[in-house]
């Protein structure tokens, strides 16, 4: 790895330097604009193209990645992102169809997109989907919309609380305010399931929806599911699934026999669509039939052998300009014929399998949240090794030393000194065995010289952070020296 | 043997693991999922090899008329612009594609510089002060804008102007719906009243390609001590005044004209740029400057606390997952066409555009109705519009976009770089004009 500060373009930057030579007007040129709309000078880099290439390649060699380091990031599900979905999504036919043709000429993408939509129906057991949402927060969102309209459509306006559990991601209050909803926290249990008896003590007709992730951010899969959607559903209620944790539930359960109305899916998670360092994600939402008619639009339907995209009658609204993520939804879906049926099943089970592996191998190291089977990750607690002075993340640093990437840390906020670990089913059982050994080797060390631990990372491009300093004093953009 | 090459695991691996678990089958993990719903059927298509998926997605992708085009003439909130090779060889760097967010920055360096790049660039591009590391798209970036303006003023009064595009406007009522924000129309609002307002909303050049005069329109919403927000199309910025010497607080564009293909309308980036003043109400990631412990210049996310992950219910925004990989795309693009390429990227934009409209204009039965505009107009076609589009598509070339209202048949055209002098006067000599 690089181990110098590589400067800025704007600290390279040469007047009369170009990366690339364009075209000239090439027609008469017509009158400009009132000089009061001109601009006058304009302050970009300039720099040769061999150089351009250069920094950012070797800005690219400072980053960890799925393509060159295992991931056992919790909740964040960074599986492999095959090579065959980049190619496709970049065919001519897909990447340079514009939004704004007419139906019969796309008419490619709107098939592509219809049978996305059944696949995800089923994967679910919530037929009605839309493909809008450009990441998994706004699938959460246009899920509460979604439950919102539908209690407005039936004269209960009213319904303005979210029931969100203690250990929920962030992303589920912060939706629910954007959506006018109260959230009221539900305590769960040491183990992350769902306090029943809070439960049933906070639902009143004044409920909109319960939100919950299922598996739960501790892992777990919820034990008592149908009596938490029975208590909810009799109180006129709706329950929503955050499908973060969907990597877990292929042909394992379906959302909608469990009596749940509404999930969203991360095609950046479960179906391998690369994070691309923070996004671009997309975040289908799907419905149980009676709530088809609220789901955002454009939606795609088939009319004999025509696709086309429509409004549905009780739609919540537009949710960005034109039909989502389409370059991820062509990766996710490929993703989903390449593995079909068995090969989907097959993704839930190994990556069950591997993070109970895991979990089993690591008990006796670090403090178990639960004793029970965790479904596609396990969280644990670092707070044996705290003991002697060694935190959750300075054993994330280390690791990142030890060339793997973090597990997420200190999430969910209800487990101490967290340490949430998804391997995922990419990853081979040498790869994690030798990730495991490297997690024995740092509870070790914690006894032995914990110094080391918190001194990681020393094999990076750069050691820790100021990030006190960043966010006391923003220096956001490029100032001349 | 498994079924998959994107799982390792070998029957015997996994019944090694199963071993060391303590368990004789997959199923014995499952125990907690209700029986009665356990590894229900699922109908799924079947699995194909490569090749076959190759060669099904190139099947369903020939369906579009998009494999076949020449040119196409089509905007409205996607634009057809050239993207560098330095671009498309940046974007494949499995490095940058397949990283995480960089909440752990020591092994991030890359994609936060990169991402520091993109905000300095960014605001270099509009003249602001600020900018973070990018939204979801246009859309989404303006109805932010605009629920951030309401937040900073505690004003949750709207004004939209008729310079916005309805797709923009129909986004930000979703997001504002359930918020008690109330939209106005500026042609039904009286600016002069004694009534203050959040913001004002404005689009230039328009959504149908005109210029607006927002320096005029900030100063009627900072009279009502409202905030003015500019959405713009950041091509135009290579010739036009930018927000910040416009006198504007927030700016918002979608930002795939710089390098991104339209790709049917996703993924995109939204633009979202702001006075430093505002930068606590500011939603998204943002990236900073600071050092490590050996004070090495590094970067990391910053302003955190703003965030759904730490503020939850309380934050500015749900917004997480975002757009970096775009805002990679962005930066190798500005980088590459550099101060200059801007420059006469825009100037190509303006001129053809501004060729191709008179050339239309004199041709019987059509009309500009544009006056001052950038790169896109709109013609006034006494014929049925349908023979024009049609054809155009016989020969290849996709035509604007339909516009037509009650009154009269319209067409929006958009002209950049990529629609060649010979493709415009072949296009005019098809319409049945004259070239020069």
């Amino acid at each position: 790895m690089i181990n110098k500060e590589i400067p800025l373009l704007m600290d390279q930057s040469k007047s009369g330097r170009k990366a690339i030579k364009l075209p000239e007007v090439g027609v008469e040129k017509s009158k400009l604009p009132n000089s009061k709309f001109l601009r006058k000078d304009i302050s970009l880099p300039e720099v040769g193209q061999l150089d351009l290439i250069r920094y950012f390649t070797n800005l690219s060699s400072l980053n960890y990645s799925i393509d060159t380091n295992f991931y056992p990031l919790g909740s964040c599900t960074m599986k492999y992102n095959p090579k065959i979905n980049e190619q496709i999504a970049s065919m001519p036919g897909f990447a340079a169809s514009h939004p704004n043709q007419t139906d019969e000429k796309v008419q490619g993408n709107l098939r592509l997109m219809f049978e996305l939509q059944e696949e995800l129906g089923e994967i679910t057991g919530l037929p009605g989907v839309s493909l809008a949402p450009l990441a998994g927060a706004q699938g959460e969102y246009a899920g509460l919309l979604i439950a919102r309209e539908y209690h407005k459509n039936n004269n209960q306006s009213n319904r303005n609380i979210a029931l969100i559990p203690d250990s929920a991601h962030g992303t589920n209050p912060a939706s629910a305010s954007m959506a006018g909803l109260q959230a009221v926290t539900i305590k769960t249990t040491n183990e992350g399931d769902i306090d029943l008896d809070d439960l049933k003590d906070k639902v009143s007709e004044k409920v909109c929806v319960l939100m919950l992730t299922l598996p739960s951010t501790l892992g777990l899969f919820e034990p008592n599911i149908l009596e938490i959607t029975k208590v909810i559903h009799d109180n006129g209620g709706l329950v929503y699934a955050d499908g973060a944790n969907l990597n877990a539930l292929l042909g394992v359960t379906k959302f909608g026999d469990l009596g749940i109305d509404i999930c969203h899916s991360n095609l950046h998670k479960t179906f391998s669509t690369p994070h691309g360092g923070g996004g671009p994600g997309s975040g289908p939402v799907m419905v149980a039939k009676y709530l088809e008619n609220f789901l955002p639009y454009p939606h795609v339907k088939k009319e004999g052998n025509e696709y086309k995209q429509y409004k549905p009658e009780n739609t919540v609204g537009r949710l960005n300009g034109f039909f989502g993520s389409f370059g991820i939804l062509v990766r996710a879906y490929a993703y989903i014929r390449s593995l079909g049926k068995a090969g989907l099943k097959e993704i839930s089970e190994s990556a069950i399998i591997n993070a109970n592996y895991i979990q089993e191998k690591l008990k006796n190291d670090y403090k178990l949240t639960s004793s029970r089977y965790c479904m596609h990750e396990t969280v644990l607690s670092a707070s044996q090794q705290k003991e002697d002075g060694v935190k959750a993340i300075d054993i994330a640093k280390k690791l990142l030393d030890e060339g793997f990437h973090a597990p997420t840390m200190y999430f969910p906020l209800i487990v101490d000194e967290a340490l949430m670990i998804e391997p995922t089913e990419s990853e081979s059982k040498e790869t994690i065995d030798k990730f495991i050994d490297t997690m024995i080797m740092i509870s070790e060390l914690s006894k032995s010289n914990p110094k080391e631990i918190i001194d990681a990372p020393v094999n990076l491009p750069v050691e820790r952070l100021d990030e006190a300093q960043a966010a006391r004093n923003p220096v956001l953009i490029w100032a001349k020296k | 043997m498994t079924n998959s090459p994107y799982i390792p695991s070998t029957e015997d691996d996994k019944k090694k693991m199963l071993n060391t678990i303590g368990v004789n089958s997959f199923e014995e993990l499952l125990s907690d999922v209700p029986e009665k719903h356990l590894q229900p059927d699922l109908d799924l298509k079947e699995a194909l090899s490569e090749q076959e998926l190759n060669e099904y997605f190139q099947l369903i992708s020939n369906n579009n008329f998009s494999s076949k085009i020449i040119t196409s003439f089509m905007g409205g909130g996607a634009y057809n612009h050239y993207i560098p090779s330095t671009v498309k060889a940046m974007i494949q760097r499995g490095e940058f594609l397949t990283s995480y967010t960089p909440y752990q920055p020591e092994a991030s360096q890359g994609t936060l510089q990169v991402g520091f790049e993109f905000q300095s660039m960014i605001a270099q591009l509009f003249d602001m002060e600020v900018c973070n590391a990018g939204m979801y798209d246009g859309p989404t970036a303006l109805a932010e804008a605009a629920l951030m303006a309401c937040r900073i003023k505690r004003n949750n009064k709207v004004i939209i102007h008729e310079s916005v595009s309805e797709k923009t406007l129909d986004v930000l009522r979703s997001y504002s719906k359930w918020q008690d924000i109330n939209l106005y129309r500026y042609n039904d609002v009286n600016l002069d009243d004694d009534i203050e307002y959040g913001c004002l909303l404005v689009q230039s050049p328009n959504y149908i390609g005109e210029i607006e005069d927002v320096e005029k329109l900030a100063e009627e919403i900072h009279n009502r001590n409202g905030l003015i927000i500019q959405h713009t199309y950041p091509i135009s910025l290579g010739m036009l005044k930018p927000p910040g010497q416009l006198n504007v607080d927030i700016s918002t564009a979608e930002g795939q004209p710089l390098g991104v293909p339209v790709s049917f309308g996703g993924p995109f980036i939204g633009i979202l740029t702001c006075k430093k003043e505002f930068i606590r109400q500011l939603p998204g990631r943002i990236i900073g400057q600071t050092v490590d412990k050996n004070n090495k210049i590094s970067y990391a996310l910053t302003l955190q606390t703003r965030e759904q992950h730490i503020r939850r219910e309380s934050a500015t925004s749900n917004i997480c997952t975002s757009t970096q990989l775009i805002g990679l795309m962005v930066a190798v693009y500005l980088a590459t066409i550099g101060p200059d390429g801007i420059k006469s990227i825009a100037e190509t934009c303006y001129h053809r555009a501004h060729y191709f409209a008179e050339k239309l204009n004199k041709i019987e039965g059509l009309k500009l109705l544009s006056n001052n505009f950038f790169n896109e107009f709109v013609i006034e076609s006494e014929k049925d519009l349908s023979k024009i589009i049609t054809l155009l598509q016989e020969n290849n070339i996709e035509g604007g976009i339909d516009i037509s209202d009650k009154e009269s048949k319209k067409m929006l055209f958009a002209v950049t770089e990529l629609n060649s002098p010979e493709i415009i006067n072949k296009t005019i000599k098809l319409l049945g004009g004259e070239s020069d």
